[in-house]
């Protein structure tokens, strides 16, 4: 089938591609020409016109989970895909916090199989530590070879530094980086950002030295080992300062943080609504003000979901009982755009670079290219579409987002990989006639 | 005259009318619990649960025995532990409970927000009488009649919060109901029972307790609790008695008209010496026949509101 997407802005911060108003043609999902076409080149083809649309490497989202293995009512492999596909994102990163957890090749496999015949690529993150209880580090060697792309005990940190150092050292081998969700366990006992919130709702503080904590000693021993080290959802104002820092040092750091994080305060949480209950937990306007300086900076390299379904039953209790954590797949675009583009704080190019570019480049994943002969792996964003997100259009199969009905500025309208194409809420198979 | 609220789930944000309209209604009940007959018409009809998902005695006979002072229908239902390790969720059983036709709805849980994500799931009035470490509105509205009645005036009146603050709902709810009457608020206890940036809330902080009763009018002493997590707070009991311990001696020392609350149950010999607790300047059983005043006066001011 061939296709031409016309007048589209394309832009690719690595490939330094930046065309307005150009044309596109895939053949069978496959890029063959861009630029000004001719009568006879769009003859035939099915034609779908993008004025004002922008055309990027495929988003990708490096933090999800996607509860397959194990809670399937919550959201599957497929699932969690069509809703990354509806939210832009070509690709994605799940986290191992499945039941069983993903440190075994048998599992890394698995999950990679659901989603074979998927639009979305789908790349799991395995363990670091057998069970992800801390004690001995996972069959790294193997789950690389069965596709695993980093290594982390999400939703709980590596319990201990002498762990941390031969995760770090046996990583090594493969050029795979640690993920790290950084809280110190002794610290850990809250269900909100520490603060004078947390004393005015009555509710157990989470300080937020409790990351840094576990920042800093990461950030050490990535040193002492010359590890890669990834930070998860950074969240606090001295953890942005470490890896600041850290990475003036020459340290293999990089870092992410989630639309959420430099979008909401825990002053959200006055109403002891559990959506807005994730961990991290929501910080301050400080927080969100050195978040915003390390997106500009580079300190933080890019933007992540943390995507986390949960079942409506969890989710209705009672504040402290609800479980953390949020879906985030379909308004990343949409909170990134308004909040970070419309309001200055970054650059489109800057944008995609965390959007797309960067998350792949943390997980040696190869970014997509736009040369005729390549199949085409791209995003169609409107930046400027208005729109109002309405939990019961996700697609993912939890609803657990404290978005519902904010009006966001920027969507994606298309995203196309693997030869098939998502558009105007239909599934698009590039290769049929 | 009708609260602002058709809930009372804490004093903050309370107007100051609102809460000088419970403590006046109160006044009027307190007369009726003198009288030989103990007992008006009020709330004739009503319904009212007592949904306590945490132990509690006190507050649960107090609460009991206003609403069957007003002659509304009490039903008492208590749980122990979480609902979820239950299985039944707790919106199933308030669900359940507002079936049978209930109109207000006191509840008392562990974790704080229970009352407010209770208005959120069922139409009834809601009384918080204790949410986590949160606020325990109605403790906080009876200590501040029993200041009321015996000094006079709440306007001004140096009140001094003694104890685990941390880990009290007492000590957040008496902050805000005092300060909006007028009162100055400070806290003393270890700093390691002082929550996160309660400055902010306009109180001052003391770690002395010798200068605590010296700069005050009145000590509202909370219970430490010696069976909780809490414990992990401090070194030791007797460090504690030794150092927050209100002993005869200490108020002796100051020589000054001082009032002693506490919201019970007492540890003799850590946070009241016995001298203390039995002596002249408490007024501990005092707050506890004022307390079912004080819910009379809740209920009967939401319960008849529509």
């Amino acid at each position: 089938m061939k296709i031409v997407l016309k007048n589209v802005d394309i832009i690719h911060p690595e490939e330094k591609i930046n065309l307005k108003g150009v044309s596109i043609i895939l053949n069978d999902g496959i890029i063959s020409k861009i630029g000004e076409l001719t009568d006879q080149e769009i003859k035939d083809a099915k034609e779908f016109d993008f004025s004002g649309k922008i055309l990027v490497p495929g988003l990708f989202d490096m933090h999800v989970h996607l509860r397959e293995p194990g809670r399937e009512d919550e959201e599957t492999v497929i699932s969690g895909c069509n809703s990354a596909s509806a939210g832009g994102f070509t690709g994605v990163a799940c986290m191992p916090n499945t039941e069983p957890c993903t440190d075994t090749a048998e599992i890394v496999k698995f999950i990679k199989e659901q989603a074979n015949n998927h639009l979305v690529d789908v790349y799991p993150i395995a363990a670091a530590s057998v069970g992800r209880k801390g004690e001995i580090i996972s069959p790294m060697a193997e789950l690389v070879e069965a596709g695993a792309v980093g290594f982390s005990d999400d939703g709980t940190v590596i319990k201990t530094s002498a762990v941390l150092r031969r995760a770090f050292e046996y990583a090594n081998m493969y050029n795979t980086p640690i993920i790290e969700h950084c809280e110190d366990e002794s610290l850990a006992e809250g269900a909100m950002n520490e603060s004078v919130n947390s004393t005015l709702l009555g509710l157990p503080g989470l300080a937020s030295v409790a990351e840094d904590i576990i920042v800093s000693r990461d950030i050490l021993m990535a040193e002492y080992t010359d590890g890669r080290i990834h930070i998860a959802h950074i969240s606090t104002r001295n953890s942005v300062n470490l890896v600041r820092e850290a990475k003036k040092r020459g340290i293999k750091v990089t870092a992410e943080v989630t639309p959420h994080h430099f979008t909401l305060t825990d002053d959200s949480l006055k109403s002891y609504d559990t959506n807005f209950k994730m961990n991290p937990p929501l910080r301050t306007q400080a927080d969100i003000d050195a978040i915003l300086k390390g997106l500009k900076d580079g300190t933080i390299d890019c933007i992540a979901s943390d995507h986390a379904p949960h079942s409506i039953e969890e989710k209705e209790s009672e504040f402290q009982y609800a479980p953390n954590g949020i879906v985030g797949f379909e308004t990343t675009v949409g909170l990134s755009f308004s909040e970070l583009l419309h309001k200055n704080k970054l650059s489109l190019e800057e944008l995609i670079k965390k959007l797309s570019v960067n998350p792949r480049k943390i997980l040696n994943l190869p970014i997509p290219k736009f040369n005729p002969g390549e199949i085409a792996n791209f995003t169609l964003l409107d930046p400027d579409l208005v729109w109002t997100v309405d939990i019961s259009k996700f697609k993912s199969k939890s609803k657990n987002s404290p978005f519902d009905k904010r009006l966001l500025t920027g969507k994606s309208i298309a995203v196309v990989n693997k030869k098939k194409m998502f558009y105007d809420d239909q599934w698009i198979d590039l290769i049929s006639d | 005259m009708a609260l602002l609220s058709r809930h009372l789930l804490g004093l903050q944000g309370v107007p100051k009318e609102d809460i000088q309209n419970i403590l006046d209604t109160a006044h009027t009940f307190r007369e009726i619990l003198e009288r030989p007959i103990k007992k008006v018409p009020t709330l004739q009809g009503k319904t009212i649960v007592n949904l306590f998902y945490e132990s509690s005695t006190r507050t649960r006979i107090s609460f009991e025995l206003a609403e069957k002072r007003l002659s509304a229908d009490a039903i008492n239902f208590s749980v122990s532990g979480s609902s979820v390790s239950k299985g039944e969720t707790f919106k199933d059983t308030v669900k359940n409970i507002e079936a049978m036709k209930i109109d207000m709805v006191v509840v008392r849980h562990a974790t704080a927000g229970a009352p407010t994500y209770l208005t959120k799931i069922c139409d009834a009035n809601v009384i918080n009488a204790g949410d986590g470490t949160h606020e325990h509105p109605t403790q906080a509205l009876l200590d501040m009649y029993s200041i009321r009645q015996k000094v006079g005036h709440l306007e001004g009146l140096k009140v001094c919060i003694v104890g685990d603050i941390a880990h009290s709902r007492v000590a957040l709810s008496n902050i805000f109901g005092l300060k909006t009457m007028g009162a100055k608020v400070s806290v003393c206890g270890p700093s390691t029972m002082i929550p996160r940036d309660i400055q902010d809330l306009g109180v001052d902080v003391i770690y002395n307790i010798d200068e605590a009763i010296r700069e005050n009018d009145v000590l509202n002493v909370l219970r430490i609790q010696l069976e909780r997590k809490a414990r992990e707070y401090f070194p030791s009991i007797r460090e504690y008695a030794k150092y927050f311990g209100i002993t005869q001696e200490r108020l002796d020392k100051n020589g000054k008209e001082i009032l002693i609350l506490h919201p019970g149950p007492i540890n003799r010999g850590v946070e009241l010496s016995s001298e203390v607790a039995d002596g002249s300047n408490q007024i501990i059983l005092y707050q506890v026949t004022n307390g079912v005043a004080i819910r009379m006066a809740v209920l009967y001011l939401l319960g008849t509101l529509n």
